[in-house]
């Protein structure tokens, strides 16, 4: 318990200047290290012919992103299908197949990476340098471009221009995610994660058997896995092996990796909203009130106002998600118990002991919350409520979430909130100084709807056919659990899964690849395009009537709303599901 | 239209341009320059921490391994058995218990807790395991030695796990009690700063020295 209170705290106090600095690359601020990455960029800019000074509404920007990421699914997938050419292959494995090869480009381009395959069987290196660890950095950055303009249109500053696309994204690539990747990758081979080329190693044992240890480039690939919020291991167990993850202290730097730049593009946002209400409040008397304000409160100097409700909000969601899950861990298995092992370490079955109980719970939390998909344990041999957490936040996709999309995502679930409440005080509803009136709704409706929608019928289809009743592979209510799983996984972007799932058949691979891609592409496409809606309303002044969203009551609003619509859409497959499970199991 | 057509292809040489150059220096070279990195700071970790006796790789420090004789420490159960195999005469190749061996792998069965499968095998894991350790009454098997691992490379058993073999390895090494305890104690780790994560006994380290006092091993 103490160790989760710890760890939690050490991620409160390094998250403050990681999100400061994300808030500098993202104002286009000055920063120390510009005169060396200047340089870089403009070398990147005139190779590509890039113009980083264009100014991009936000359908051009749209349209950049979507170009840059087909373009990029078309070199990957080419290359996972000549993979087997004897380059940086020492381990001679073949080309993949075109049904596996689709579900794989698009589970990495989209960020969410799943995987089909094993890593240590299915993938040659050349592959896992040129697409795998490729994507997770383009990918990740496609994201956070995407979460960058979005939070400009929200601030307001200008009425079209949402900054430019490519200069996003080779900023955050140089300036954030590779730096943090070299430091974080030689601390991760420090501690005994391998990084070299050779192919896997027979040894013999010392009781005259063989035994076959995986190699490779794995520490350049397991730092981006987590900076990026990727997740898709070197390795078919993730990070659950002792090669990807030997000790406690690469099982903290995974962790905290993958929790930092989502919880800083929250204190970005912050930031930024902040920047805007300064401007247009100086000069004015207003000014020096609010900034008195502004500077006696702590949280409210380092997070923004409206940053401080998001993160609170989303802080709220996930230390209840956590306790569950670590509360239900420790329990153990009541089946397992009867069969007369002691359960006293909690339930061990898919753990590594070096992780025990609590930092298993904190990581399955953390990896489903932050939309990573790495994981540390099985997430299929969870108990049945410890293993409904990381599907449940999954399905609400707003607890942090993963390179920026969790923040757009709880921004749309703001704009609700604030609508319910201004019908319920009779005003018309705004957000951040802007009026939100019907197109914003719907447009909010719609991104709302899309995520169940995706889960909801694929899961439908997948129970109702033959080819996708054959994935199951544990019996009872957890066999829907798994098929769930597998779908908000997709959906979500995320990524884990419940691993006991036959799930490398083209029914699988076609239906999740498409969950995948929907995703992705039409939420990022209608949330761009309701920052764009928000950039031409005029500003409304602040009045009596006017509801603050910088309160300390909106953040449990804002919880409130988020797990009422949880309960309208999912409730009823959770039932059916783990609930249903867990009462089988202890009755 | 001409202009159309100009602005399309630019559309395009940007998106290519930016795609090529992104995929050079991420996708390879990160990975080279992480690489000559590690080789000079890290030589041992990054080639993967093999521990050599005489020159020969015989283990991975962070990898465990199936153990099957009596004066040896043993792992948690895994559904891969390690990655550890035999090479029959006849050129094919098995676990040690006889079932084909697939090539490399990770990873668990998946059982979920309500499987009944999972009972099955912690039963039958139970019975074998009080049969070749007497001494022992079930409800003092703490739960990680018959639970499987997520990776089914598990190096590690808790120290608790360690003490209730002692007995068996003591009787068939024909080492000291002392001895043996004193060598588990030598490879268990505790928690960092005191906190995090949980004690660990790392059961390949342990073995070679037991191997080592034995005499079987050369070191």
């Amino acid at each position: 318990m103490l160790q989760l209170v710890l760890t939690i705290l050490i991620y409160l106090i390094m998250v403050i200047p990681v999100g400061s600095y994300l808030y500098h690359i993202a104002a286009g601020k000055h920063t120390f290290a510009d005169p060396v990455l200047n340089r870089v960029d403009d070398v990147i800019y005139k190779i590509s012919g890039i113009d980083p000074h264009k100014k991009m509404d936000w359908k051009k920007y749209a349209l950049a992103l979507l170009g840059t990421n087909a373009v990029m699914i078309l070199l990957g997938y080419m290359i996972l299908r000549i993979q087997s050419i004897p380059i940086f292959n020492p381990n001679g494995v073949g080309a993949m197949e075109e049904s596996l090869s689709f579900n794989t480009i698009i589970s990495f381009m989209t960020n969410t990476n799943l995987q089909h395959y094993s890593g240590e069987s299915g993938l040659s290196y050349l592959s896992q340098m040129l697409v795998i660890t490729f994507m997770m950095f383009v990918s990740a950055a496609s994201g956070y471009a995407a979460c960058v303009a979005f939070i400009r249109g929200l601030a307001g500053k200008s009425k079209n221009n949402v900054g430019n696309f490519y200069s996003d994204l080779v900023r955050i690539i140089t300036r954030v995610l590779l730096p943090f990747s070299i430091i974080g990758g030689l601390l991760l081979v420090w501690q005994g994660v391998p990084q070299n080329f050779s192919g896997n190693v027979i040894v013999d044992t010392i009781e005259g058997a063989k035994q076959i240890i995986a190699q490779g480039p794995v520490a350049a690939l397991e730092i981006i896995k987590h900076l990026g919020t990727n997740g898709g291991g070197f390795i078919g167990a993730n990070s659950a092996t002792p090669i990807e993850n030997p000790t406690i202290l690469t099982n903290l730097i995974e962790l905290y990796s993958m929790m930092l730049l989502p919880g800083a593009c929250v204190i970005t946002f912050g930031k930024m909203v902040r920047d805007r209400k300064c401007e247009a409040q100086a000069g004015s008397t207003a000014f020096t009130v609010r900034s008195g304000v502004d500077s006696r409160s702590f949280t409210a100097r380092f997070f923004g106002r409206e940053g401080r409700t998001i993160f609170a909000a989303m802080s709220i969601l996930f230390v209840i998600g956590l306790g569950i899950c670590f509360w239900a861990e420790s329990q153990g298995n009541p089946a397992l118990a009867e069969a007369g092992l002691s359960q006293s370490m909690g339930s061990m079955e898919g753990k590594e002991v070096r992780f025990g109980v609590a930092q298993s719970a904190m990581f399955t939390t953390t990896t489903t919350s932050f939309t990573t998909g790495t994981v540390n344990n099985m997430h299929d041999t969870l108990t049945p409520l410890g293993g409904m957490i990381p599907l449940l936040h999954m399905m609400l996709n707003v607890v942090f979430g993963g390179k920026g999309v969790g923040l757009m995502n709880m921004i749309m679930y703001a704009i609700l909130a604030v609508f319910i409440c201004g019908l319920m005080i009779g005003r018309t509803p705004e957000y951040l100084g802007k009026k939100i009136e019907g197109r914003e709704m719907k447009l909010t409706a719609l991104c709302i709807i899309i995520h169940p929608f995706l889960i909801l019928a694929f899961s439908a289809l997948a129970v109702g056919t033959q080819a996708g009743l054959e994935g199951i592979t544990n019996p009872g209510f957890h066999g829907l659990s798994q098929v769930l799983y597998e779908f908000s996984s997709s959906a979500a972007n995320n990524g884990s899964g419940f691993e006991g799932l036959a799930d490398n058949t083209i029914f699988w691979n076609i239906t999740t690849g498409l969950a995948m891609f929907f995703g992705r592409y039409l939420s990022i496409v209608i949330q761009l395009a309701i920052a764009g809606s928000f950039m031409k309303k005029k500003f409304v002044n602040d009045s009596v009537g006017s509801l603050h969203t910088d309160t300390a009551t909106f953040p449990i609003i804002l919880v409130v709303v988020v797990y009422i619509f949880a309960a309208l859409t999912f409730f009823p497959v959770l039932a059916l599901g783990p609930i249903a499970e867990h009462l089988t199991l202890w009755a | 239209m001409k202009e159309n057509i100009k602005g399309m292809l630019h559309y395009i040489r940007q998106a290519f341009g930016v795609s090529l150059v992104l995929m050079l220096v991420c996708g390879l070279l990160f990975p080279l320059l992480l690489s000559d990195l590690s080789a000079i700071l890290f030589p041992h970790q990054a080639e993967g921490s093999l521990i050599e006796i005489n020159g020969k790789a015989v283990a991975a420090e962070n990898v465990g391994q199936e153990f099957t004789e009596d004066y040896y420490l043993w792992s948690r159960p895994s559904a891969y058995h390690y990655n550890v195999y035999i090479e029959n005469a006849d050129g094919t190749q098995t676990y040690q218990d006889g079932t084909e061996f697939s090539g490399i792998g990770s990873g668990s069965n998946n059982y979920a807790p309500s499987n009944p499968e999972l009972v099955e095998r912690v039963e039958a894991d139970m019975a074998f395991f009080l049969e070749k350790n007497p001494d022992v009454k079930p409800e003092d098997i703490p739960t990680d030695l018959l639970t499987a691992s997520g990776s089914g490379l598990d190096p590690h058993i808790s120290p608790k796990a360690a003490e209730i073999q002692i007995p068996r390895i003591v009787a068939a090494s024909g080492l000291e009690e002392d001895q043996v305890r004193k060598i588990i104690e030598n490879h268990t780790t505790s928690k960092l700063l005191g906190v995090f994560g949980e004690e660990t006994v790392n059961v390949v380290k342990v073995n070679i020295e037991l191997g080592t006092a034995m005499g079987l091993l050369q070191n």
